[in-house]
């Protein structure tokens, strides 16, 4: 409650509507506010003659009032002001006159928000239309890299290698525990649930070769490529997405400095570099997990296990993996810093851009998988 | 210490009363030993150099930041060492523009406003649907209420954001540099604004700004913040500042002119 009339009482607040003719007064009395009942808007509107052709006021009984008093005026003299009725605002207390004179001062914008219309055809329709505006989007985002990446063999591209250093030691390094505990944890389950299958025809000692072929073909590639993507990809995203919403990317633009040259291309440089290190190393830590495993529950010799590890393993599986790893880096960092750059420009923009860093590029990693293992079945690698 | 230049001089009306307040972050301090009233009714107008600290003794008197020594008085209660619930009555009595709006992203207009006005009022949809057309008509926002934030310019915003400012009837308005980033016409207006919300709600207003033309516009008193001293340096009518305040305040309201 904000404008008080002299006396102060605490009467109900109601309006009620004096109907003479055509000629109609809104009585309006007692104490109005948000918090107490009273009087609707739409129960004054009900009642309101079809032939009105003014309406009057009578405030002579009103105690305090608040914008529920207000806007309840406002509602009906809007909606009689279309149909030409005459209003005369000058009985009432020069506050609510003088907020209402506020209120109609300027007209109302008649948007397309109001209006909307939303069916089953539009959305499909609507859908479809971003899908391949996004795909185009995705093209270009390539060439901008691949003209990018030329520039930076030919020495022109421009970044600092400050920045690529910090995002190696972002990447890399500070990933390692993370890394060593998902694929530990991932070879003592795959050496577990092996072991017991193998255990059944008395050949345990194999369980070295399952997980360490696993590891290096296949677990130890996709498992750094899920962890860095929701770490890694994410906060790239989130990153970039922040620098858009406070236009520091148009900032880097107007300097005529290509953000994807200084932003991008170290993140990707970074994780070309660091997922076949990390892959390497949760490969080993995978196989110790297994190790564990084997020696642990079934009485096989630390010995035992290295030899049929290295036995199992050769230098195409180990390729396999660490080339799967170039191309999960690749997505990644190109996916994080895509969603980052077409951010909405809001706060929110950046949590969906975050989201669908993560989804899109796990999504990538499993397809790219998918798609090396029907290669190297073909070329029987 | 600073003297007092206004020519009223009363305590009954008062709505906020600053004794003492030291303010600091961890042991920098930003200013000491600050002595001031708000009264009812007054646009009140806090004022200094940038980064002299009239927004961190706006966001004291708000409650977003404790005063390392002093206290803060809302209407004769204690502010400062109010409990949570007393504290929370307070602030329902406030209304606070941030420098950009501070709309929430997710929300469209509307629903910024309403969201005030559906926690702590007992309204009906309907109802509050009618108050939020209010709001937004007094701003001159009407018919926008479908839009984000995200979709509307920055002079909108500041209004968007003054509209659930005073969602619920606020007794005391807070702006803080509520011409930053305007156009000279758009930041006329709003002082404009400022005035008609005082004069139509009544309420108390205080008002964070260096921008000369509002100050000598529409504030009916005036503190003056000084970085130097980190004291406050005068208080009162600015056209009464500018011709018997002191020297600092006197080349302040110049421009630097002397």
């Amino acid at each position: 409650m904000f404008l008080k009339n002299s006396e102060q009482s605490n009467n109900k607040a109601t309006a009620e509507l004096k109907i003479d003719g055509s000629r109609v007064e809104l009585v309006v009395s007692g104490d109005w506010s948000i918090n107490k009942a009273h009087t609707l808007a739409s129960e004054i509107i009900e009642q309101l003659p079809k032939d009105i052709t003014f309406l009057g006021f009578d405030a002579s009984a009103l105690g305090s009032y608040d914008s529920s008093l207000i806007s309840l005026i406002l509602r009906v003299s809007t909606i009689l002001q279309h149909k030409n009725v005459s209003i005369d605002f000058k009985t009432l207390p020069e506050g609510i006159d003088s907020m209402l004179f506020l209120a109609t001062a300027v007209p109302s914008t008649k948007t397309k928000k109001n209006i909307s219309h939303i069916n089953f055809v539009n959305l499909v329709g609507n859908r479809t239309i971003n899908f391949i505006s996004n795909l185009k989007e995705y093209v270009s985002f390539f060439g901008d890299i691949t003209i990018a990446f030329v520039k930076m063999l030919f020495g022109k591209a421009r970044f600092r290698r400050v920045d690529l250093l910090s995002v190696v030691q972002k990447t890399g390094p500070e990933a390692l525990p993370i890394v060593a505990l998902i694929s530990f944890l991932v070879g003592l389950i795959l050496a577990f649930v092996g072991s017991i299958q193998l255990a059944k025809y008395g050949s345990e000692i194999f369980v070295a070769d399952l997980v360490g072929i696993a590891m290096v073909r296949e677990m130890g590639a996709m498992m750094v490529g899920i962890v860095m993507s929701g770490r890694t990809g994410a906060s790239f995203a989130a990153e970039l997405g922040a620098m858009k919403v406070n236009e520091e990317i148009s900032a880097f633009k107007t300097f005529g400095i290509s953000p994807i040259e200084f932003l991008v291309m170290p993140r990707i440089i970074a994780l070309v570099c660091m997922f076949p290190l990390l892959t390497i190393f949760a490969d080993v830590i995978g196989m110790l997990g297994g190790l564990v495993i084997g020696v642990g529950m079934f009485d096989l010799s630390y010995e035992q296990y290295s030899n049929r590890t290295f036995l199992a393993l050769n230098l195409v599986h180990m390729a396999t993996g660490v080339g799967k790893s170039i191309v999960y880096g690749i997505i990644v960092a190109c996916v994080g810093c895509r969603m980052g750059l077409s951010c909405e420009n809001s706060s929110s923009g950046v949590g969906k851009a975050t989201t669908s860093s993560v989804v899109q590029s796990i999504t990538w990693i499993i397809v790219a998988d998918a798609v090396f293992a029907v290669i190297f079945t073909i070329f029987d690698i | 210490m600073s003297k007092n230049y206004s020519t009223v001089k009363s305590s009954a009306d008062e709505v906020f009363r600053i004794e003492n307040l030291t303010m600091a972050y961890d042991d920098y301090v930003v200013m000491q030993d600050l002595n001031f009233s708000v009264k009812q009714g007054e646009i009140f107008f806090i004022m200094g150099g940038s980064g002299c600290g009239k927004s961190t003794l706006l966001r004291h008197m708000i409650g977003l930041l404790q005063p390392a020594k002093g206290s803060i008085f809302y209407k004769g209660k204690d502010f400062t060492n109010a409990t949570i619930e007393q504290r929370e009555k307070m602030l329902r009595e406030f209304g606070v523009l941030y420098q950009g709006g501070a709309l929430w992203s997710s929300m469209t207009l509307a629903e910024n406003i309403m969201l005030p006005l559906k926690e702590f009022s007992k309204v009906s949809n309907a109802e509050a649907e009618d108050i939020v057309d209010l709001k937004l008509s007094l701003v001159g926002l009407r018919g926008f209420g479908g839009f984000y934030p995200s979709e509307i310019s920055g002079g909108m915003a500041k209004r968007a954001g003054l509209a659930r400012a005073i969602a619920l009837d606020p007794l005391v308005l807070f702006f803080d540099e509520p011409s930053a980033g305007l156009d000279p016409i758009s930041s006329h207006r709003l002082d404009e604004l400022i005035m008609q919300m005082r004069d139509c709600l009544g309420a108390t207003i205080i008002v964070v700004s260096h921008e000369l033309a509002s100050i000598f516009d529409i504030a009916d008193r005036a503190i003056f913040l000084d970085a130097k001293t980190k004291r406050q340096l005068a208080i009162g009518n600015p056209h009464e500042l500018l011709k018997n305040g002191p020297e600092d305040v006197k080349y302040f309201l110049n421009r630097g002119v002397v």
